[in-house]
């Protein structure tokens, strides 16, 4: 896709472009490229040398049931995340959509937490569930339910997937909206004189039609809660109780920097790279395509 | 001030050719139209001549000195696109004023001549107002402002007035040539309006899938035009095409109804009349049956076939006419100077 | 650019009888939307009121639900020491991280996709598919190699080991080169015509035009940027270059002892205002410029 209009000369563009390719060869490509160097050595015990061993990092990856575990929680994680983020904000938008007045207001008021990092969300929610202090822990025990993330897996499972979600329902809501308002009201109303009733109308008429804005995000908030989620986890409950949350990106962090196994690290960046660029193929494959409807 | 000369000026893209070769001499002050229909090349001549397409062949030279490979900006042009190009994001006074800023000219130069342009072309109301905020046939104004305020030698028209609506249209093509004949700058002038190009041109170019087929003044062409599609294109309503087989001074068509011709010419060829140089005759020796009658007033136009023939013919009558579709064969004549010859084959005309 | 599009989102003009915006259903979708505001505003709320009582009233809940009258204390508390390093330092840090990255980014990539779209040069099918895997990998994939090469320019610990790494995807780029791709192209044979040349063409013109999108894209790259965590956690060691995002799990303490509630709450509120203010005041030109350039 070029332009008609070009302007003449070479030593111009490259000099233009050169301090992005400088920083990208440096910062990106130089180390992606270590990355997956790295995934084929492994350090020896006193860390001096390193010995090439080929796919044996991967194989080892692949077979061990820490790093199996880790990516089914992953799997779990970002499924609730993407859910417990998507439904509320759809919902918020199909009422704010339903106002003329005060939706403006309100839109105000949801982006808030799209500005909160996901670690401050973290501490906000540790906060509130601490098991010394935290206000709704304390209400819960009060009830007779003794809260304990620290020892209990599923309520940490529970604490990080609510705290991640709570930011993305800003993000989802700002689109569900956009794609609400941009549905033809004529066709709502073609549906209504048709005998549909408001449930009904959703969800044979306005859901399909809000279909490329429901994949987008499906695709976005996965790979969200694959990555952006590290503050979370390394906040609240640091991958535990016993690997409970360990996620995948938190995994590569602790490998690699606590536990100091560089090749393992590097092999699981590989298999993350993998993971990410698959997903953004699709995603942007699918933009592409709606970009033709 | 500044004659443009054009040396069989060809152009490719890749492999097809898109220009075969146009050769003209412009004079000092002239305003030449390049007119044709859409695709024939007509932009990218024009383009060529501004500098902004390259040249695959032949020379294009201002005052007999070759400016191929000059920037626009070396050529001392302005140019006025169809879609007047203003910058959007700055006010008239400042998209006029633009190019003189690049120049380096003080600030009261710059001034003056701003004011001096929008004077000419009343837009001095509109001076801090940004694009968006003018209608259509204010920004071409500030278009041909700011094309203006360079005093350029050349001025290119790039189908200015497409954009515009038809009153305005009107309008416009009086204020440009008014415009071009006080400024007295040789103009090129790009447009697919026939009417245009016969209303504004000193000469024109007639142009056709990358021909010029014919470069005359306006009356030149549509007296004698020199191609079947020089003389189909201009006129309107346009001229009717026959077969016909001419010997002898005489041109017999397939009915078989014969029209006398100044020509010697024996051979198969296609004859036009133009609908406005139809008579009625009682002895004329065509018939036209009527199938429409379009009555514009000023004058009438009539659709139909000729006895024998199938191709659609029109003839258009001064003043008003109460004719009706369907009713008896009106008989018709021509005078020999009117009818024209064209080769069958190539479209050229015959002596 | 974006008007058009904000006043359909903003001001929707029902039909007289329209189906959807009948009477006491009304009420109810306002009820339901404050329910919602309520539960997402929560946790804020919460952590204001911490800020502004003290250690007593936290650790021996039920904490109070109302802000107390410690506002003045515990924020002096907080932003000139802290517990480990004072928090304004903090704040400095994140500052200068979130404005070298949103600026640097921007800068680099207008004038990347600028060259991209108007210049036809060796390798600028490459240098486009090069921009287009850096989409795809954020910084959390390539961490150790990158730290290595930060550590090895002896960067760690710096603003530089702190921007540089976080603008070498080259996402901006490619936006800019979207909506260039928009400018008609006769304004540039406008201006070839009245003798600019290319940068100036570049700063006259295409910059200016492109306004919305900058400012959309500061925004977000503000955030992006203020937000950080995983980064500025590896490549800091000293307390006094923390930003303040990272730098709050630095403040609770290992082992027992309890934390300063009332200061880490007091940090919290602070870390968000700085992007809560970008995004709410830039939020009309930013949602619009959100929703398209994803698209």
């Amino acid at each position: 896709m070029e332009k008609r209009v070009t302007f003449n000369g070479w030593l111009l563009p490259l000099c233009l472009i050169f301090p992005q390719i400088l920083i990208s060869a440096v910062f990106f490509f130089y180390p992606a490229g270590q990355a997956i160097w790295q995934s084929l050595f492994i350090p020896d015990p006193f860390g001096l040398s390193t010995q090439f061993v080929g796919l044996d990092n991967f194989e080892y990856l692949l077979s061990d049931k820490f790093y199996r575990a880790s990516f089914v929680t992953t799997a779990i994680f970002s499924s609730l995340v993407t859910i417990v983020s998507m439904v509320p904000a759809l919902f918020l938008a199909v009422l704010a959509d339903r106002l003329i007045k005060g939706a403006g207001t309100y839109r105000t008021l949801l982006i808030w937490p799209y500005a909160v990092a996901p670690a401050i969300a973290g501490v906000l929610w540790l906060f509130m569930f601490n098991t010394r202090v935290g206000v709704v822990s304390w209400y819960l025990g009060q009830l007779g339910y003794d809260w304990n993330h620290v020892l209990n897996e599923t309520e940490a499972m529970g604490l990080v997937v609510v705290s991640s979600a709570w930011g993305r329902i800003s993000y989802n809501f700002l689109f569900f909206y956009a794609a609400l308002q941009a549905v033809p009201r004529s066709v709502i109303e073609a549906a209504a004189i048709d005998g549909a009733r408001f449930w009904r109308r959703f969800f044979t008429i306005v859901l399909p039609l809000l279909s490329p804005t429901t994949f987008f995000l499906l695709v976005v908030n996965i790979v969200y809660a694959f990555f952006e989620t590290f503050g979370v986890i390394h906040t609240i409950t640091s991958g535990g109780p016993q690997q409970a949350t360990t996620i995948l990106v938190y995994k590569v962090f602790k490998d690699g920097f606590v536990g100091q196994d560089l090749g393992s690290s590097a092999a699981q960046s590989v298999i993350l790279l993998v993971v990410v660029g698959t997903l953004t193929v699709l995603q942007f494959k699918f933009v592409e395509k709606k970009v033709h409807y | 001030m500044a004659t443009v000369q054009l040396k069989n000026v060809k152009k490719r893209f890749g492999p097809t050719n898109v220009i075969h070769g146009v050769s003209v001499d412009i004079e000092d002050g002239e305003f030449i139209v390049i007119v044709g229909p859409s695709g024939c090349g007509k932009s990218t001549l024009l383009r060529m001549v501004g500098g902004l397409e390259t040249i695959s062949e032949g020379e294009v030279c201002f005052n007999n000195e070759r400016v191929n490979d000059k920037e626009p900006m070396d050529r001392d042009i302005a140019m006025v696109f169809q879609n007047y190009a203003l910058y959007p994001h700055m006010s008239v006074r400042q998209n006029m004023a633009y190019s003189l800023k690049i120049a380096k000219l003080s600030k009261n130069e710059i001034d003056s001549k701003v004011s001096d342009a929008a004077q000419l072309l009343q837009l001095e109301p509109y001076l801090d107002r940004k694009p968006k905020e003018l209608s259509g046939g204010q920004r071409q104004r500030v278009a041909m402002g700011r094309a203006i305020v360079r005093e350029p030698s050349v001025f290119l028209f790039d189908e200015p007035l497409s954009n515009l609506d038809a009153k305005l249209r009107v309008q416009m093509r009086l204020e440009i040539k008014e415009l071009q004949s006080k400024l007295g700058i040789t103009s090129l002038y790009v447009t697919h309006d026939q009417v245009e190009a016969m209303t504004m041109a000193d000469r024109m170019i007639v142009m056709n899938a990358g021909n010029a087929e014919q470069i005359g003044t306006p009356l030149d062409v549509y007296e004698h035009p020199q191609t079947l599609f020089a003389a189909q294109f201009i006129g309107s309503p346009s001229m009717n095409i026959i077969d016909a087989a001419v010997s002898g001074g005489i041109a017999t068509l397939v009915s078989g109804a014969q029209l006398p011709l100044h020509s010697a010419v024996d051979a198969r060829a296609k004859i036009g009349i133009r609908p406005e140089h139809v008579l009625v005759d009682e002895d004329g020796p065509l018939q036209f049956h009527v199938a429409l009658a379009e009555p514009l007033g000023a004058n009438t136009l009539l659709h139909g076939k000729l006895e024998g023939a199938n191709d659609a013919f029109t003839v258009s009558l001064a003043g008003v006419h109460r004719v009706s579709a369907g009713g008896p064969a009106i008989r018709l004549s021509i005078a020999p100077e009117n009818v024209h010859l064209f080769d069958p084959q190539h479209g050229g005309r015959l002596k | 650019m974006s008007d058009a599009r904000d006043t359909a989102v903003i001001k929707n003009d029902p039909l007289p009888g329209m189906v959807e915006k009948k009477g006491s259903s009304l009420w109810l979708t306002h009820v339901l939307m404050l329910i919602g505001i309520f539960f997402v505003f929560f946790p804020i709320w919460l952590a204001f009121v911490a800020s502004t009582v003290t250690q007593e009233a936290i650790v021996t809940p039920p904490m109070p639900l109302l802000p107390g009258d410690h506002f003045l204390e515990n924020y002096k508390r907080a932003l000139f020491s802290g517990v480990n390093v004072p928090v304004s330092t903090m704040l400095l840090n994140s500052l200068v991280m979130a404005m070298g990255i949103a600026i640097g980014k921007i800068i680099i990539s207008l004038l990347s996709a600028f060259a991209i779209v108007y210049f036809r040069f060796p390798g600028k099918s490459l240098f486009f598919w090069m921009i287009f895997i850096t989409l795809m990998l954020p910084v959390e994939v390539r961490i150790v190699p990158t730290y290595e090469v930060v550590a090895g320019f002896g960067l760690l610990n710096s603003y530089s080991g702190l921007i540089f790494p976080l603008i070498a995807s080259a996402t901006a780029t490619f936006l800019f080169r979207q909506f260039f791709m928009t400018i008609p192209d006769e304004l540039a044979e406008a201006a070839r015509v009245d003798g600019a040349r290319p940068m100036r063409f570049f700063m006259d013109i295409v910059v200016p035009m492109s306004r919305t999108n900058i400012a959309a894209l500061f925004v977000i790259l503000f955030i992006y940027g203020w937000n950080q965590y995983l980064w500025p956690l590896l490549i800091t060691t000293e307390p006094d270059m923390n930003t303040i995002v990272m730098g709050i799990k630095q403040m609770f303490p290992s082992g027992d002892d309890t934390a300063d509630w009332p200061v880490i709450m007091a940090t919290s509120i602070l870390a968000m205002i700085p992007p809560v203010i970008v995004v709410v005041s830039m939020q009309k030109l930013f949602v619009s410029g959100l929703v398209d350039s994803e698209k």
